[in-house]
């Protein structure tokens, strides 16, 4: 769009610059003018300007809103940085090519939910033969040989496989988040790694909707794929990865 | 409105689900597991921990199976030490332990089965009377009408999960689920006591069981309507489990082994054997079962793999009927997982609603929401659950899972609840008797989709049974994944019975008259 000021942007109602945001939220009070007031003071009190309540339901016991209010706050976009996975993504042919060119052997990925997560939808996106959302998975790759061990794989398993099978790469996804339990499971498996020897031989990638590549690398890992992932792009990284260390 | 489907198809795959459940059922007879002697020596009453925490049934079983023992049955020797000491059966289980059972002189079996046998008709006979009080507070209360919302919750602490239910029940929830904590399903083992800790649900315990009961029976008094209580007996202790459920008013249960075997790996011969015991009891004691299928449109594609579905209810309900329940007692599942991209995707949708209804007309099914295509775009994902509950209302499902609108983000909150509620009920109310007023179009869509399931589904049957179900399942015909019958989680806890094995629950329940009859299956015109 023009005419924006990339430092100072702000939230776009209908008009551009007017701040306008969208909230609901309960508060354990019971329903009534007191709640009402007390929803918008506390929207006023994080800094919000005419709030507005549009609904309150009465929960029983309880209140939830729908509420409405100007934010006067802008963000700098221009110096905003996020740190990502940095490599060009190719379709699934040509990473079979680069495999067969570059390498001469088929690549050995492994995959599974670790620790309690039994959440496979992610995993089975990424690996399954059908994929996601027209993404063919890497068990559809001539390049790639594809082993899914499934849901709550415990680490060892996860690591006494990739050995037995000689992966190249480990592929976690992390699907349940409370409580950050993800995040003991997820510096147990490189604990393991390393504790094997294995840290800088096998390429270690995490995924999951609450994943980012910023987390990942912060536990360890050599990648980490947020939502909007599909298997190309686990497959690019990981073959490209693979080919630099390689030469090096 | 009515699907114009072929009967002979809904014959001849009732046919072949019996040819495949046959084998398979020959073969579970001759077996027992560790979790159903545990599920015997808890219905004898041994219950509690020892000092470290282990449950009682487990120490007994653990030891009888390291001495080589178990093949007689934990009913067995309990009842030795019982006649010898002439004690408690608590009591029993901790001499047992101790070495007992080598310092007592052994005792024919005909005595052990005489005792055996009246205590098993005594206990029975308790548990079925409360049921028969808990049939009569259902009907002294009333329900709320059909399709009955189904709501969970999932604090991890009992304490919180009980005001979070009891508000559900206030603002309309007619069937109220604890979610178990993750990974439960693979302990082998049932903790003990009212807990607090739970990782995305709460421990299944027989004390969280009855501390949730009394609150829902006490609303349900308040408000006039019953509410009924749901766990899940899936996983490795889905007999003790069963139990526990029984004594403490559970009125559902989750119950499904092929559910198990495939989403998460627990051995074939172990948890189909577990299945059986599990589903005598709660044909006994009136407990209707969910089943699991809707859980293969998670993995597998709804569109290409519907009629998996389908050809597992046939086999669920097989094995269902084999222990002994009735078409009533079944809530087979499905679910509305159809991408929303997909064009009429919700004529598909119907079309699946509608012939599982007609399959099944007795069965109170079970219908899930949305979940794989819910994105984090909370109002898409209200959008989704408004069409599933379009279709719930226009085909009359029974058990109605409530979709909510943060699916896949985290555990509900309670507006998250609330707005389900709203959803549901306001669909329910508008199309209440929508589906009565359609005729479905001969040759048209919906028509066709319902057709091609069908015959889809009979066809897999087909299959299966050629190969086998256990071979079927390895070659990754249910929900596109694979299981070998030699793997899996708790295949040690299997054992083959000796001849002389004794279970007084398992003999007094498989002798009960079996509800097999073809007539309630002629699909309701």
């Amino acid at each position: 769009m023009n005419n924006i000021d990339l430092t100072k942007v702000r939230p776009y109602g209908d008009t551009l610059d007017d701040g306008m945001m969208q909230f609901s939220f309960t508060l354990p009070v019971p329903c009534g003018p007191q709640a009402m007031e007390a929803a918008k003071v506390l929207l006023l009190g994080q800094g919000f300007e005419n709030p507005a309540v549009t609904a309150m339901e009465d929960m029983k016991g309880t209140t939830y809103f729908v509420a409405y209010a100007r934010c006067p706050k802008a963000v700098n976009f221009s110096e905003i940085y996020v740190p990502t996975v940095d490599f060009p993504v190719f379709e699934m042919e040509e990473v079979n090519e680069l495999i067969a060119k570059e390498l001469g052997r088929k690549v050995t990925v492994i995959g599974g939910c670790t620790g309690s997560d039994a959440h496979t939808v992610g995993i089975d996106a990424i690996m399954n033969m059908k994929g996601f959302h027209g993404h063919y998975g890497l068990e559809r790759y001539s390049g790639i040989r594809a082993i899914n061990l499934g849901a709550q794989v415990p680490n060892e398993t996860m690591v006494a496989r990739a050995i037995q099978e000689g992966a190249d790469a480990i592929l976690v996804s992390q699907v349940v988040t409370q409580k950050n339990a993800h995040v003991n499971n997820l510096t147990n498996l490189i604990e393991i790694l390393e504790a094997e020897g294995l840290r800088q031989k096998v390429i270690a990638v995490i995924g999951g909707p609450r994943i980012s590549h910023e987390f990942a690398t912060e536990l360890g890992f050599d990648a980490g794929f947020g939502p909007h992932s599909y298997a190309e792009d686990v497959a690019s990284f990981v073959v490209q990865e693979l080919i630099r260390r390689k030469k090096n | 409105m009515h699907l114009p489907i072929d009967p002979s198809l809904i014959e001849r795959s009732r046919l072949l689900a019996e040819r495949i459940a046959r084998p398979v059922l020959s073969q579970i007879k001759l077996q027992s597991t560790v979790s159903i002697e545990r599920a015997v020596l808890r219905l004898l009453g041994v219950d509690g921990v020892d000092r470290d925490g282990i449950p009682w049934p487990n120490r007994v079983v653990d030891y009888l199976l390291e001495n080589g023992m178990l093949e007689r049955g934990a009913a067995y020797w309990l009842g030795q030490v019982v006649l010898d000491q002439n004690c408690s059966a608590q009591l029993a289980a901790s001499e047992i332990v101790r070495g007992s059972l080598s310092r007592i002189k052994e005792k024919p079996l005909a005595e052990i089965r005489e005792w055996g046998d009246v205590r098993a008709a005594e206990r029975l006979s308790f548990l079925r009377q409360n049921r028969e009080k808990r049939s009569e507070k259902r009907e002294t209360l009333g329900l709320g009408q059909k399709p009955w919302k189904y709501l969970i919750v999932a604090t991890g602490n009992i304490y919180e999960d009980i005001p979070q239910a009891v508000a559900a029940a206030r603002q309309g929830a007619d069937i109220i689920a604890v979610i178990r904590t993750t990974g439960q399903s693979l302990l082998d083992y049932v903790p003990y006591g009212p807990t607090t800790e739970g990782m995305g649900g709460t421990y299944a315990t027989g004390e969280n069981f009855h501390l949730m009961r009394q609150a829902l029976d006490e609303v349900g008094a308040e408000l006039g309507r019953y509410i009924r209580l749901v766990n899940y007996a899936s996983g490795l202790c889905m007999p003790e489990i069963t139990v526990l459920a029984a004594q403490n008013g559970l009125d559902m249960l989750l119950n499904d082994a092929l559910y198990g075997i495939l989403f998460r790996d627990i051995n074939i011969r172990r948890t189909l054997t577990d299945q059986h015991f599990s589903r005598l009891l709660c044909a006994s004691f009136g407990i209707t079962i969910n089943t699991g299928e809707d859980n293969y449109l998670t993995t597998a594609d709804a569109v290409e793999e519907g009629h998996t579905v389908l050809a597992s209810q046939f086999i669920n309900e097989r094995f269902a009927l084999e222990a002994g329940m009735k078409p009533e007692l079944m809530g087979l599942g499905h679910a509305f997982e159809i991408d929303p991209n997909r064009e009429d995707g919700l004529l598909d949708e119907i079309a699946m609603a509608q012939l599982v209804r007609q399959v099944f007309p007795d069965a109170p099914l079970k219908y899930m929401p949305p979940t794989k295509h819910i994105n984090g775009n909370v109002f898409r994902a209200y959008a989704q659950n408004t069409l599933f509950n379009l279709v719930s209302a226009m085909t009359h499902q029974d058990i109605h899972l409530l979709g909510m609108l943060t699916e896949a983000i985290h555990t509900p909150f309670l507006s998250d609840r609330y707005l389900g509620l709203l959803n549901a009920d306001y669909l329910f109310k508008t199309a209440r008797h929508l589906g009565e007023e359609l005729e479905v179009k001969e040759g048209g869509r919906i028509a066709l989709r319902a057709e091609e399931v069908l015959s889809a589904a009979t066809s897999m049957l087909e299959e299966v049974e050629q190969a086998g179900l256990f071979e079927a399942i390895a070659a990754g015909r249910f929900a596109a994944i694979c299981r070998k019958s030699d793997e899996g989680k708790g295949k040690d806890g299997v054992f083959l019975k000796s001849e002389n094995y004794f279970n007084p629950f398992s003999d007094q329940l498989e002798g009960r008259e079996k509800v097999i009859n073809q007539a309630t299956f002629a699909a309701k015109k």
